[in-house]
């Protein structure tokens, strides 16, 4: 069958089988190896994207019915050279060790930055719950995210002073 | 990473599309909405079918909450999401959000649907224990119109629904009852996201003189189904709640079910579970009935 | 090349944080983040080649079954299939078995009868890996199913199956005895002292379970004769010999590269039958072929930890003096001894059980069995067994402050090794080499606010509630090791470095080791830097391929910095020594007259005078002149044998609720104060003890590989087996004291286990602790609410 999927904001057409899993359309279709994928029962969320704006787990999500749907990667997070706040916050608090739970991560934590742009640590814990870390023992996210939250609200007040004058 | 075996996807744009593509494929096809459950069985291959209909299209004709006077309808499309997050719901029935909170995980819960998990009709289901509590009905439909089934009817066995091969769960319809009411709903779990060890789900409706007009507790993972228990109803009715008689129910709770030992728990601390939440879901209610 | 026997010298380093890029060590972000940050990295499944295949392995539905017969015609039929490989094709080839890292056999592909439930029994090579996937249900096997023997303790029963009739000989299922310490004198301070306590202790069947499963792509060139292989390893150099053994293509001919590795924890360093299959895969197909194990292969086939059953003894005098140690194991190896571990060490480095105390004996008998189960054994951050040792030592000296009715921190306090008695040499023999216990456990006392939290839980239990405080106190070994004591199938654990200066002063340093997410890229730089004073930024590290790194034994152990760090710090002062001979050159003064401070080479007295490590690399490769004799370029490389290993140590103390109603078990606070000496990047090792505290909640709560009585593994998906999320875990509080090792070059010691060692014993004791009104003085892991409820009405059983 044929299936259309906006990726990072470009549009991909593609033959693929119906029981395609939109973590190998990502991976092995177009060749997006930043979403990895680390057990088959969608418990451990490394696989996470967003589809339509939402935090997906991608190994549970057939290609086909990503069709006609927007989805956003790891890939499609830094704006170029310079890193999104998330990836930043990351890097800074040493949000990653190995880095393959990384890319889930950071998608949901950018999400849930943009749902709520000053969580505490228990909503940032609660976010991703559906997440496994094996490395980090997961105060290193938490610290990253807040990192993040502090430094978007910072920029934001920065920019506003600005348009002000 | 395991993948399922070959089946031709189709997408379904209206429940009347999707009910003839049943019509047509029969007990070859199989609808799916989030996929949490389906997906990951078929990856297993514990479950093939040549026809997979994908009816996430009709979350705009079969997502919504319905608040009526004497009776809330939930599409069956609703994702969990969506349930944790309404207000007007929490407000009404806060069991609701209670099981939400605890059920998988925040991102399974953006695709997971209530139509789905009871579909699914697992024995652990937190959903269908929060139906069994609230005492809702089921709205199946197929090509020669609806039927309503009682959550008792509705589920035939562990897997197994009364929902035929072309019908297809439209909607949940929740009677809302006058007079003050409660409801609670409490989950013990291995960790954040595992099946239930044990849950249990308590509802209370109080009369004017704050004594007991109903009350109805649903527990999960503790036999075949989840399973309602009129005998604490019964216990109940007409009584000003107190201890005591949260330790009656429970104590019924325990002699009623009939869990097994697996690797969650034994049989007999699932037992000692089914007492111990059903006082603690029951006392939470009542204290939300009185505020 | 230079094997160093004894490194010269020993220098304590002051450091503080640094944000910004400092030279040397401190707080450095990380150099691997930029590529993993943007999906970037490159994981064995990531590696794409042109026309390569897919494989897939059929496993063993039963844990014990003689194979009938194998029918792979409708496979071989089946779309896109490119071969089926069986045990009697590779019999043919000579490949069926293969050597273990414990000089056992594993089966290849089974032959003869399957093992254990997941056992590879035949794999498919197709166009993509649905193709393979769908063709394994083609397979079709006849078993003839045989009694399973699941239950360690009937394994050695006379009349129980015999697992390893591949064996000759073979007529039971016994793989070691192993002995350690003086039994004799053992027993006669036990029959000597005033209280002797006796508890048996369960250390369960867990699985490491990186997130990124094992893998691998094999591309074999017949016309060069050349095989490539990226897998998912943390030996990358071993695997090559042992591939060679194996295969039979000549060493030279082998390049193994493992790029980014999704965690390993020990997981990732045997060698498991499907890398063998995709390498025959493609020698068979002449396609590169790629293996990626899903999750349910990962946890029901590769390399499991711990399954010890262990009966520990403590003697004390009435005072609370711990006199002696002895127990008794009874340890499940599975089908095949494959345990990585030094060949000597069949127990790995569970002789460290006299944990941190002072006793006047202590004695070992351990006795290895053959089960129908996955083989493994040493794996999961475990330092070669001693997160099993240390959990038998704590957990013993708790029960005995129990008995005693002490504190057990006073019992610890008054038991340690004093720090004036280092070098220690422990009644089994091991040589500590450094350590000042007490203030580590009085820091992590102060943090806890140790003596209100004793108050608050008089309070609590007053009124019915459940508080419990853990502490353990836990001294590893790390850094495997002198090769004269230590070999992996004759392999010497010593590590080798190359480093080499560009003639602009930026350099590329080459590790035996591989980062499985430690952070190799970033502390290596660091090493370099504070020893040559070249910028982190400036220095390339390179690892993990064959071909472009000297040999070593890898990653594990925590043997990284303390073996390639020191190859690291004294590769670097090679090239510094002959950097200084330049400097001395160019400054016209001798080299005795040099000061160097980092990076800088100036005449002494005369500071001013001056040249850089960077003008330096230019005239070692430049026109003008070098000192008589020397050899143009800047470059060194090295073999470094450690003298001993590393002795870190640490205190950590767990406090825990526990509803009594539910007897659901929250943590809420853990304390860790880690000592493994000079500290190159505290951020690097703070995020490596939050790890190992994380593993250490998921084995003492929730994470347990079980079996049914037919030998079905009941943990293999991620839905079973359950690993800790972020809402089971506290936020971390971490501290640290500084006693540097006296043999290392910079006087660091390991610590990526060190978490995942220390941790489980402080959780188990603040459980029982919290049970204490029960009358409860042990119980086995995982502590689930279920078999903590059953603790609570003195039911406690072990897990197996």
């Amino acid at each position: 069958m044929q299936v259309t999927v906006t990726v990072n904001g470009v549009e991909y057409t593609k033959e693929i089988e119906g029981r395609l899993l939109l973590v190998h359309f990502l991976r092995d279709t177009l060749g997006l190896t930043g979403t990895h994928w680390g057990c088959d029962t969608s418990n451990c969320g490394t696989c996470v994207v967003w589809m339509d704006g939402e935090p997906v787990k991608s190994c549970t999500v057939l290609a086909a019915m990503a069709g006609g749907r927007e989805v956003r990667t790891v890939e499609g997070l830094a704006n170029g050279a310079e890193l999104d706040p998330i990836q930043e916050g990351f890097r800074q608090c040493h949000g990653l060790q190995c880095g393959f739970c990384t890319p889930g991560m950071l998608m949901t934590c950018r999400h849930l930055l943009d749902k709520n742009p000053d969580p505490t640590e228990g909503e940032i814990r609660e976010a991703i719950s559906g997440q496994i870390c094996r490395c980090t023992g997961y105060s290193s996210i938490v610290r990253s995210v807040r990192w993040a939250a502090v430094h978007e609200a910072e920029a934001a007040e920065t920019k506003e002073e600005a348009v002000a004058q | 990473m395991q993948v399922p075996a070959p089946f031709e996807y189709e997408r379904a744009t209206s429940v009347d599309q999707a009910i003839g593509l049943l019509e047509r494929l029969g007990s070859s096809a199989r609808l799916v909405a989030g996929g949490h459950s389906l997906l990951p069985m078929m990856k297993l291959r514990l479950a093939n079918f040549e026809y997979l209909i994908d009816i996430n299209d009709l979350h705009g004709e079969l997502g919504y909450i319905r608040l009526g006077a004497d009776e809330v309808r939930i599409g069956a499309m609703t994702r969990h999401r969506e349930l944790l997050e309404s207000d007007a719901l929490a407000q009404v029935f806060p069991v609701f959000r209670d099981a939400e909170k605890v059920i998988a995980d925040p991102i399974v819960r953006n695709r997971g649907t209530l139509g789905g998990s009871l579909c699914q009709a697992d024995p652990s289901e937190d959903l269908s224990a929060v139906c069994t509590t609230l005492d809702a009905s089921c709205v199946i439909r197929g090509a020669n119109g609806e039927r309503v089934v009682s959550m008792e009817e509705f589920h035939v066995g562990p897997y197994e629904t009364a929902v035929a091969d072309n019908e297809i769960l439209t909607e949940i319809r929740i009677p809302v009852k006058s007079g003050k009411s409660g409801s609670a709903y409490a989950k013990v779990e291995r960790r954040a996201g595992d099946w239930a060890v044990v849950s249990a789900g308590a509802a209370i409706w109080l009369d004017d003189k704050g004594h007991i007009h109903d009350a109805r507790v649903g527990l999960a993972a503790v036999g075949p189904n989840t399973t309602g228990i009129p005998e604490i109803s019964a216990a109940l009715r007409g009584h000003e709640p107190d201890e005591s008689l949260f330790e009656l129910a429970g104590a019924i709770a325990a002699r009623s079910c009939d869990p097994s030992t697996d690797t969650r728990g034994s049989a007999e601390y699932k037992r000692h579970l089914a007492d111990e939440l059903t006082r603690r879901t029951l006392r939470k209610a009542v204290e939300r009935a009185r505020s | 090349m230079t094997t160093v026997q004894e490194p010269s010298q020993v220098k304590l380093t002051e450091f503080e944080d640094n944000d910004q890029k400092p030279v040397g060590f401190g707080r450095m972000l990380r150099k691997e983040d930029a590529r993993l940050l943007r999906g970037r990295g490159r994981f064995v499944d990531d590696v794409q080649l042109p026309g390569m295949l897919h494989l897939a392995i059929l496993r063993s539905p039963f844990a014990h079954a003689n194979i009938v017969s194998i029918d792979t015609s409708a496979a071989e039929a089946s779309p896109g299939v490119k071969a089926v490989v069986t045990g009697e094709t590779l019999k043919g080839l000579g490949l069926a078995w293969m050597p273990t890292l414990s000089n056992d056999v594993q089966a290849v592909l089974a032959t003869d009868k399957v093992r254990f439930q997941g056992q590879e029994v035949a794999f498919v090579v197709a166009e993509d890996r649905y193709q393979a996937r769908d063709a394994l249900e083609l397979i079709d096997v006849e078993y003839d199913v045989l009694d399973p023997v699941i239950d360690v303790r009937r394994a050695l029963e006379p009349d129980a199956p015999i697992i390893r009739t591949d064996l000759e000989g073979k007529n039971d299922n016994h793989v070691f005895d192993w002995e350690t310490g003086d039994e004799e004198e053992t027993n006669r301070v036990f029959a000597e002292a005033d209280v002797i306590v006796k508890e048996d202790i369960v250390y369960p069947r867990v699985h490491p379970a990186p997130m990124e499963t094992c893998g691998s792509v094999a591309d074999f060139d017949p016309v060069e004769g050349k095989l490539r292989l990226w897998s998912t390893t943390q030996a990358p150099h071993a695997h090559r010999t042992l591939y060679a053994i194996v295969a039979g293509i000549p060493e030279h001919k082998i390049q193994v590269i493992a790029p980014d590795i999704g965690g390993g924890f020990g997981n990732k360093v045997p060698i498991y039958p499907g890398y063998v299959h995709s390498i025959v895969g493609s020698i068979v197909t002449g396609k590169p072929v790629k293996w990626m194990e899903d999750r349910s292969e990962n946890l029901i086939s590769t390399g499991f930890a711990r399954d010890y059953i262990m009966r520990a003894e403590i003697a004390a005098t009435r005072e609370g003096k711990i006199l002696a140690i002895r127990t008794n194991v009874l340890a499940d190896h599975g089908a095949f001894n494959g345990t990585a571990a030094p060949v000597k060490y069949p127990a790995g480095f569970f002789g460290v059980f006299t944990g941190s105390y002072d006793l006047q004996a202590a004695h070992c008998k351990m006795t290895a069995v053959y089960t129908n189960k996955a083989p493994g054994g040493v794996a999961y951050a475990c330092s070669f067994r001693i997160t099993e040792a240390v959990y038998l030592v704590e957990r013993i000296v708790d029960v005995l402050a129990y008995e005693l009715q002490m504190d057990p921190a006073e019992l610890r306090l008054k038991n340690f090794i004093q720090k004036d008695q280092f070098p220690y040499t422990t009644k089994t023999g091991w040589v500590y080499d450094s350590g000042d216990y007490e203030p580590t456990m009085r820091l992590a006392m102060e943090m806890a606010g140790y003596d209100e939290l004793r108050k608050e839980q008089a309070e609590k239990r007053a009124r019915g509630e459940l508080m419990g405080i853990g502490i353990s106190f836990f001294t590893e070994a790390v850094g495997a090791g002198p090769r004269k004591d230590m070999d992996i199938l004759g392999l010497g654990m010593a590590d080798g470095c190359e480093l080499r200066v560009h003639p602009t002063g930026k350099a590329v340093v080459r590790l035996s080791v591989k980062t499985q997410g430690q952070g190799h890229e970033t502390t290596f730089a660091q090493i370099i830097a504070e020893e040559l004073g070249i910028p982190p930024a400036d220095i390339d590290v390179v690892h993990g391929d064959t071909d472009n790194t000297p040999f070593g034994l890898g990653t594990y152990g925590s043997r990284s910095t303390p073996v390639s760090g020191a190859a690291a710090a004294l590769v670097a002062r090679k090239v510094r020594d002959k950097a200084k001979l330049i400097a001395s050159a160019m400054l016209e003064v001798s080299v005795a007259d040099i000061d160097w401070v980092k990076g800088s080479f100036s005449v002494k007295g005369d500071p001013g005078k001056s040249v850089t490590i960077q003008d330096i690399a230019m005239r070692a490769h430049g026109a003008g002149d070098l000192p008589d004799g020397m050899e143009g370029g800047l470059e060194a490389q090295i073999c470094y044998n450690p003298s001993n290993l590393t002795y870190p140590h640490g205190a950590y103390i767990c406090v825990v609720d526990v509803d009594p109603g539910t007897a659901e078990v929250k943590v809420r606070r853990f304390i860790a104060v880690d000592d493994c000496g000079t500290r190159i990047n505290p951020m690097i090792i703070e995020g490596q003890v939050h790890g190992g505290l994380t593993d250490g909640v998921g084995m003492a709560l929730m994470e347990m590989i079980s079996f049914d009585e037919d030998g079905n593994c009941l943990g293999a998906s991620l839905m079973d087996y359950l690993i800790p999320t972020a809402l089971e875990v506290p936020d971390w509080e971490t501290g640290y004291t500084v006693t540097p090792s006296p043999h290392h070059p910079i006087g660091a010691k390991g610590v990526g286990e060190s978490a995942t060692v220390g941790s489980p014993p402080a959780i188990v004791n603040a459980v029982v602790d919290a049970l204490k009104p029960y009358g409860i003085r042990h119980a086995d892991m995982p502590l689930t609410p279920s078999r903590v409820w059953d603790a609570m009405r003195g039911q406690a059983t072990p897990p197996i």
